[in-house]
């Protein structure tokens, strides 16, 4: 097995733990982390196919994973804000029990 | 495949694992930490230096602080009373889970022989990444940074305390 392989397949079973977490957890905030982590497993893939790629010195592959990151921390902050606002307003950080669009 | 990238991979997706898996929502952001510490050592064994120290400045120092907060404002701590802590449609969430990881995991398997070998180590320096962001990726490096300006502004926005009088529609 390649290297890239083994990078390739550590980042899908990274995806599915969190697309799992994401889609089975009640925790809005378990959610969140969930969606984190399948952003950090795209991460991974990009910087492997960046290092085992043919033309790494272009440096394509990690300035695209940077600013993933970047995204990703902004994602973060705004999806944490909205579930301390909507806690605030519901009483409830628990998805089942956020079934109304009116307050 | 070096003894290395399997002990750190094997601490990756355990700690990813038990992240979703536990009930105290505490140790799950703790296990998160040590997740996001994972990766990044997988980003500098591929010779990302500056992207594995970027994820660990942004992840484990401010993502996982985040959350923890927010955990806590949330008082979410402790295990829900009734129903456990997965949903009721639990069963379909993994079977979709483990499709895609079927589907992505045999894409690899089916396409490994075309996959390239080692290669030597790209010559990356923090100043050719500097000088990059200040030429190519000047533009993308603008628009983050405003994205980040109103990220945070919005964020703060959303989360503040808002007065009662002020309300517009809602009731308690």
């Amino acid at each position: 097995m390649t290297p890239l392989a083994g990078y390739l397949l550590v980042a899908a079973l990274l995806f599915a733990i969190g697309l799992a977490g994401a889609l089975t957890r009640r925790n809005a905030i378990l959610v969140l982390i969930g969606i984190e982590l399948m952003l950090n497993a795209a991460n991974l893939n990009l910087i492997a196919f960046w290092r085992y790629g043919p033309h790494p010195e272009a440096m394509t592959g990690m300035m695209f994973a940077i600013f993933s990151i970047a995204v990703a921390a902004a994602e973060a902050a705004v999806g944490l804000g909205l579930v301390i606002a909507v806690h605030r307003h519901a009483q409830t950080a628990n998805l089942d029990e956020m079934n109304r669009m009116k307050g | 495949m070096s003894v290395m990238f399997w002990v750190i991979s094997a601490l990756t997706v355990v700690s990813a694992l038990g992240s979703m898996l536990l009930k105290n929502l505490v140790h799950c952001a703790l296990l998160l930490s040590v997740t996001f510490a994972g990766l990044a050592l997988l980003f500098l064994q591929l010779d990302a230096q500056f992207a594995g120290f970027a994820q660990i400045l942004v992840y484990v120092g401010a993502v996982a602080i985040l959350v923890v907060f927010a955990i806590l404002l949330t008082r979410s701590a402790e295990a829900p009373k009734e129903g456990g802590v997965f949903s009721r449609t639990w069963l379909a969430g993994l079977a979709v889970a483990a499709a895609v990881f079927a589907t992505v995991g045999s894409a690899v398997l089916y396409s490994v022989r075309g996959l390239p070998h080692e290669t030597a180590t790209p010559e990356v320096t923090v100043l050719g990444i500097g000088q990059s962001l200040m030429s190519t990726y000047v533009l993308p490096l603008e628009i983050v940074a405003l994205l980040l300006t109103v990220a945070t502004i919005g964020a703060v926005i959303v989360a503040m305390h808002e007065k009662p009088e002020k309300k517009i529609g809602g009731t308690k």
